[in-house]
């Protein structure tokens, strides 16, 4: 390096411990074993995924442990145009949100096996699991969802988490 | 529901800022990078060490090419003791914060001494500049001070 100094990197790194709680550390093991687990509100039956320990809505201690599937409906997504760093996805790419069937709420998941011109709201999709070796009570298991053969959810059905 | 022994787990967020130095700041870390300490003569006829980029006074740029050098050696003007250093501080043990006023320089820079314990440090005490092994054209370029005996 010869010419004069321009730009400085400047690094800023915030060290935490992460404490889940009972009911997410129910669903990392449940991660750990290939299943994604939710739990019931026993009010309003709704099935939180990730779940949380009582119900946000109705303020009630959720009592039954819920599978969903890893197959789910594509609800809303963003197609990423500009990498941030250290992230080794081949551009343009889409992020979304997924319910997975049998939960009431959605989650963010990287979307892969599709030409970004292709995703449309209601697509079926299924998630990609890394292999069972490398599973660990990490939501990070599933690699991406990829669309499967069947037809498009009905609006209707995922029209309350638009 | 089942029993579940509540995990917990290092977690950490990173953010890989760069910035760009401008031409005043940029000077002065390549001078750091050439093991010089470089600083501005204010309109009063002050060096200020580092460089600002404007008078303090008159609010004037700074001549970027006008910066003069001052000495790698000075004396400790005030200190505080860090009995808890963390991560990303200059040392991973107890070390003194200390402002220094390089021989030729008006005003003090803030930086880490190396010295064994807070016994060690006194204001008024000569240190210079420990360069680091490879410079870079950044402030870490000064590993820290030391004392001069």
């Amino acid at each position: 390096m010869t010419g004069p100094v321009t730009g400085i990197e400047t690094p800023i790194r915030l060290d935490y411990r992460y404490t889940p709680g009972e009911a997410q550390s129910a669903f990392l093991r449940g991660m750990e074993r290939g299943k994604i687990l939710g739990r019931r509100c026993p009010r309003c039956e709704k099935v939180y995924v990730p779940p949380r320990g009582g119900c946000p809505m109705c303020g009630v201690e959720f009592t039954d442990e819920v599978p969903v599937a890893d197959t789910g409906t594509l609800v809303t997504f963003a197609v990423v145009n500009v990498n941030f760093a250290n992230r080794a996805i081949e551009l343009p790419y889409v992020s979304g949100e997924v319910i997975f069937d049998g939960a009431d709420t959605t989650s963010m998941v990287l979307l892969q096996g599709a030409a970004v011109d292709e995703v449309r709201m209601g697509m079926r999709v299924k998630a990609h699991w890394k292999p069972r070796e490398e599973w660990e009570p990490s939501f990070a298991n599933i690699d991406y969802v990829e669309p499967i053969d069947e037809p498009d959810a009905d609006y209707e059905s995922y029209r309350e988490h638009v | 529901m089942t029993d579940t022994q509540v995990l917990s787990a290092p977690h950490f967020m990173e953010f890989t800022y760069t910035r760009s130095t401008g031409p005043v700041i940029g000077a002065f870390l390549t001078g750091l990078r050439d093991r010089k300490v470089l600083g501005a003569r204010d309109s009063d006829g002050r060096v200020v060490v580092p460089p600002p980029e404007y008078d303090a006074a008159t609010a004037a740029a700074t001549d970027a090419t006008a910066l003069v050098e001052v000495g790698a050696a000075g004396v400790v003007t005030s200190w505080s003791w860090n009995s808890t250093p963390r991560l990303g501080q200059p040392f991973d043990r107890p070390f003194a914060w200390v402002l220094v006023q390089l021989d030729g320089a008006d005003t003090s820079l803030l930086h880490a001494l190396d010295v064994p314990d807070a016994g060690a440090v006194r204001t008024g005490m000569r240190v210079r500049v420990r360069w680091a092994g490879e410079t870079v054209g950044d402030i870490h370029d000064i590993a820290c001070f030391e004392a001069a005996s």
